[in-house]
């Protein structure tokens, strides 16, 4: 007994009329409640990518060391002696907005599971958080609560989080981003893929118990914009029980390591109809699922809620019928649940049973890969199509004094350093564990990138996560290759080479013409920086219509990069020693197009510079050698506020002034003394060394034909920058006070 | 052979054990196993145990293994608890006081410097009185709480084993303190985490001397 469909439903499960008509010619008949779901949740865009698969065909995902590429629930790459990195970037933005300290707990736990889904155990979590501004009460709300929500989940499970980052930006007010990403580390030969396999074997969920919580969730909340009111929707937010997940980890890893398992894959957005679904299709099998087996933890669930139900804590495995005995014992001595709910089957259906009566069946096929796929409609905005508002003349007030006057370099240091996108983050790092697992040799704010012990390969990884969606805003394809720059940059910092590189792309409503344009721009300039720098992209994800009545999201590809180098106890942090000579590496040719600055004097417009990655690309080499020889003493790159930001921040770390003069570089770029000392773009590095290293360093510059000049000296009691005339010189104790000033306004 | 506890929530054992196997051999004890004959020295870890939902340590007091170690810390031989242990080991009243919300309600995760008091025990023979160590902290519940008059019997008796150094107390503990004993010395509880102290490649390795401390502690009947 299956209750009709009514004629409309369909749309209210957001499928559009012709995607309805191509279900029932799939089917040869229209779908009961049960199918009608399972294909609602499939073929909407967070399960199906039906506006961005095409497009993402354009990324190189192969690469010597490539272990899994995209597909799996998570990439991973060869780090030798049998071990492989495993890591991925994930979204929870609608669930964030509508609850999130839930939202973002359960962020991290989903994308924990991707992560020991293949077989490895998690190592890392790093984040990347988007929010209004912090004058925004609401802002205030959800950044509190974000943060507090991803260190419950973290700290609790006992993975570390080591890196991240956080931006406020007006468009993201009503539309926050929080992008979750996790590493992991497993032995090659253990690691285990999702296909399922074997007629005949045994379909067995684990974990917790399944409820109504999520229902609707992921799939749908992800799936069309936000509107007011949106309180309503809570109760579809799940909640997350990270013991629950602790005990399920160390399960998962266990039957594992006792080889237990044929395949494995975590359940997320759309639940077991998704989970089941993509088992089946990777393998060309069928599934027979009888929901009446499901352990649930509230009565009278229908077949439909079963199947889509997206409570937390649930993977599911594939067992041979003889093993099955073995596989309940461990998961009881873990006290966690474990229910054998189905069998792997020849024919490639999904059929959906009520206590052996069959109420659903659909060919695995329509279901995970027949969605209609659409071409996106790009059209490039006329400008500028976010808004612009100037704040310098408050944030002067605010950190360099009442008095102060907005067009001395000395109050605009002050003012950037004190700018919630510059400032310390130490007020939300320090809510998270970053030393559980033994393996972090630089924690957040050390240095540009986390650096993470690999003693089973004897060696270090180096990771990082970058994303200014504000650059990509102003011209989405050199915003995005400058995100993978960054990356590239902060790792070759702790002279790291990259590995391999995971994104998430966070846009708009890609129906409509201008978010399409950003998007397809934006995975071009993702492309061609992957190939520039040789890094294959192994996993990511989408999320797509981030926008609200008032507008979409900045544009936001956040970009996650794994790299390596051969020894941990070598990387030089952002803190130079006193009497050290700094010099200026690379590229960068600094421009106020984009820039913090630009912002804050509310003359944001469309277009940056064209980024060489070539350039660069020969740059990070040079620093990646030199830092790896030993004599460099710390390395810094340029980054949001320029480079005055960037000498202040070291001055800051090593707890001493610095005395800088940037002629050199007005001199080779032919920039206003403003733009060398604010402007912002890829490819800067900033090198502190000992004099004796110094002329060496310039002299490897000038081989490798790598630009470098000398800016400055460490020492001192005050931040001095010399720049054709504009001039900053600020007390060290009055710089620091900026930069820290981020918990003041909370 | 030290034998670290491991619940369900447990995050830090593994690093608490090869934090012991720098000094000599060490194993993970199940929350059900009440067998510890054979282990020379306890280590309670860190983590959420049993979740932590109700409050800090309040379940896993209840586990087999931690009435084995009651038994064992009776018996005078040493254990050693560590943030969650810690708790759990004052829920378990084999140390005296509470571990209370942090002051901040908020969960801190970072290096502080301790000072070593003049302490009784077989920890207290090892570490010299008046050191400083660097050691991190990460919790949500390490307010270190006990009665005035507890307090000062504590402190005269040499209970008192460590103390957040001037202006680094984070969390709102009662006279800056970061670890006890209990009376006989043999059982030593404190926040800050010496398993994340013993690599200098991880930031110091100021915690190796508890871990030595265990590993050399005679083995003492009860009287």
């Amino acid at each position: 007994m299956t209750p009709e469909v009514s004629e409309s439903r369909h749309r209210e499960l957001g499928l559009t009329d012709f995607e309805y008509g191509r279900i029932v010619e799939l089917l040869g008949r229209d779908p009961n409640q049960v199918e009608l779901a399972m294909f609602s949740l499939l073929w909407s865009e967070h399960c199906a990518y039906k506006h961005s698969r095409k497009l993402l065909g354009k990324l190189p995902t192969e690469g010597e060391r490539v272990v899994m590429g995209p597909g799996e629930n998570a990439g991973a790459v060869d780090i030798g002696n049998g071990h492989a990195v495993a890591f991925k970037v994930e979204s929870h933005n609608h669930p964030s907005a509508v609850e999130p300290f839930q939202g973002a707990a359960t962020g991290v736990g989903g994308i924990l599971r991707d992560v020991f889904a293949i077989g490895a155990r998690p190592i890392a979590v790093l984040d990347s958080l988007r929010f209004g501004e912090l004058s925004s009460e609401r802002s205030r709300y959800l950044f509190e609560g974000a943060v507090a929500g991803i260190g419950h989940y973290g700290n609790s499970i006992g993975v570390p989080t080591v890196g991240g980052e956080v931006y406020f930006e007006p468009p993201y007010e009503h539309n926050c981003l929080v992008n979750a990403m996790c590493v992991g580390l497993a032995r090659t030969d253990e690691m285990i893929r999702s296909a399922a396999a074997g007629p005949g074997n045994l379909l067995v969920i684990m974990g917790a118990s399944t409820g109504r919580d999520g229902i609707g969730g992921a799939s749908v909340l992800a799936s069309a914009e936000l509107e007011a009111g949106d309180d309503s929707k809570r109760p579809s937010v799940q909640i997350g029980d990270p013991f629950e997940e602790s005990k399920l980890l160390e399960c998962c890893l266990e039957l594992l390591e006792r080889g237990l398992l044929v395949s494995l894959q975590d359940l997320g957005a759309a639940g077991l109809t998704s989970s089941a679904g993509e088992m089946a299709a990777k393998g060309g099998v069928g599934i027979d699922i009888d929901v009446a087996r499901v352990p649930l933890r509230e009565q009278d669930l229908e077949p439909f809620e079963v199947m889509i139900s997206e409570s937390q804590e649930r993977m599911l495995a594939v067992v041979e019928p003889g093993r099955l005995d073995e596989l309940v014992a461990t998961c009881e001595r873990w006290q966690t649940g474990a229910a054998a709910i189905g069998e792997i089957t020849e024919g490639g259906r999904l059929r959906v049973l009520d206590d052996g009566v069959e109420v659903g069946d659909v060919p695995v096929e329509a279901l995970v890969d027949e969605c209609p796929l659409y071409d996106l409609e790009p059209e490039e905005p006329s400008g500028w199509m976010f808004g612009n508002s100037e704040t310098l003349g408050e944030q002067v007030a605010l950190t360099a004094g009442r008095s102060a006057d907005p067009g001395d370099p000395s109050a605009i240091l002050c003012a950037l350093l004190g700018s919630p996108n510059v400032a310390s983050k130490r007020w939300a790092f320090e809510q998270y564990d970053s030393v559980v697992g033994s393996r972090t040799a630089r924690r957040p704010e050390q240095a540009d990138a986390a650096v993470l012990m690999v003693p089973e390969s004897d060696r270090a990884i180096a990771v990082a996560i970058d994303g200014n969606g504000r650059r990509v805003a102003c011209d989405p394809y050199a915003g995005t290759v400058e995100a993978v720059l960054e990356c590239a940059q902060n790792l070759a910092c702790a002279g790291a080479e990259p590995l391999g590189l995971t994104n998430c792309l966070n846009f708009g409503n890609p129906e409509k013409p201008n978010v399409a344009w950003q998007l397809e721009r934006a995975v071009l300039g993702l492309a061609d920086a992957c190939l520039g720098l040789r890094v294959p992209v192994v996993g990511g994800n989408v999320s797509l219509y981030n926008e609200t009545e008032h507008g979409p999201i900045y544009p936001t590809p956040v970009v996650g990069m794994v790299g390596e180098l051969p020894d941990p106890g070598n990387p030089p942090g952002v803190a130079p020693g006193s009497g050290d000579q700094l010099i200026l590496i690379g590229p960068f040719a600094p421009s106020l197009a984009g820039s913090e600055l630009a912002k804050q004097r509310g003359e944001l417009d469309a277009g940056l510079p064209q980024p060489d990655i070539g350039a660069v690309d020969a740059a990070l080499t040079l620093v990646r050698e030199l830092v790896r020889s030993g004599s460099v003493s710390a390395a810094h790159d340029v980054s949001d506020g320029g480079l005055a930001c960037a000498l202040a921040e070291m001055a800051i770390a090593a707890g001493s002034g610095i005395d800088a003069d940037l002629d050199a570089l007005v001199e080779l770029r032919g920039g206003s003394g403003e733009s060398c000392l604010f402007g912002e773009g890829p490819g800067g590095i900033v090198l502190a060394a000992a004099e004796a290293d110094s002329a060496s360093i310039l002299d490897r510059a000038k081989a490798a034909g790598v630009d470098a000049a000398k800016i400055g000296v460490v020492g001192g009691d005050r931040v001095e920058i010399a720049s054709a005339e504009r001039d900053v010189s600020i007390a060290l104790a009055d710089a620091e006070r900026a930069w820290r000033s981020l918990a003041e306004r909370l | 052979m030290i034998g670290v506890i491991q619940f369900p929530g447990s995050c830090d054992e593994r690093d608490a054990a090869a934090a012991a196997g720098r000094i000599g051999e060490a194993r993970l004890v199940w929350h059900e196993e009440t067998d510890l004959s054979g282990l020379d020295g306890i280590v309670v870890p860190g983590g959420f145990s049993y979740g932590d939902y109700l409050r800090a340590g309040a379940i896993a007091r209840f586990s087999p293994a931690m009435e084995a170690v009651a038994h064992f810390a009776a018996e005078g031989r040493p254990v050693l608890g560590i943030c969650n242990g810690f708790q759990v080991l004052c829920e378990a009243g084999l140390l005296p006081g509470a571990l209370l919300p942090n002051e901040g309600l908020r969960f801190i995760c970072r290096q502080v410097a301790l000072v070593a008091e003049d302490f009784t025990g077989p920890f207290g023979t090892e570490v010299e009185a008046g050191s400083r160590l660097s050691i991190p902290i990460k919790h949500m519940s390490g307010r270190y709480f006990a009665p005035g008059e507890d307090l000062d019997r504590m402190e005269s008796s040499g209970q008192v084993a460590f103390r957040y150094a001037p202006g680094e107390n984070p969390n709102g503990s009662v006279r800056d303190i970061a670890g006890v004993t209990n009376e006989d010395g043999n059982v030593l509880g404190l926040m800050p985490h010496p398993e994340h102290a013993v690599d200098p490649l991880t930031g110091s390795d100021d915690g190796l001397v508890l871990f030595r401390a265990l590993a050399r502690a005679p083995q003492t009947a009860a009287a």
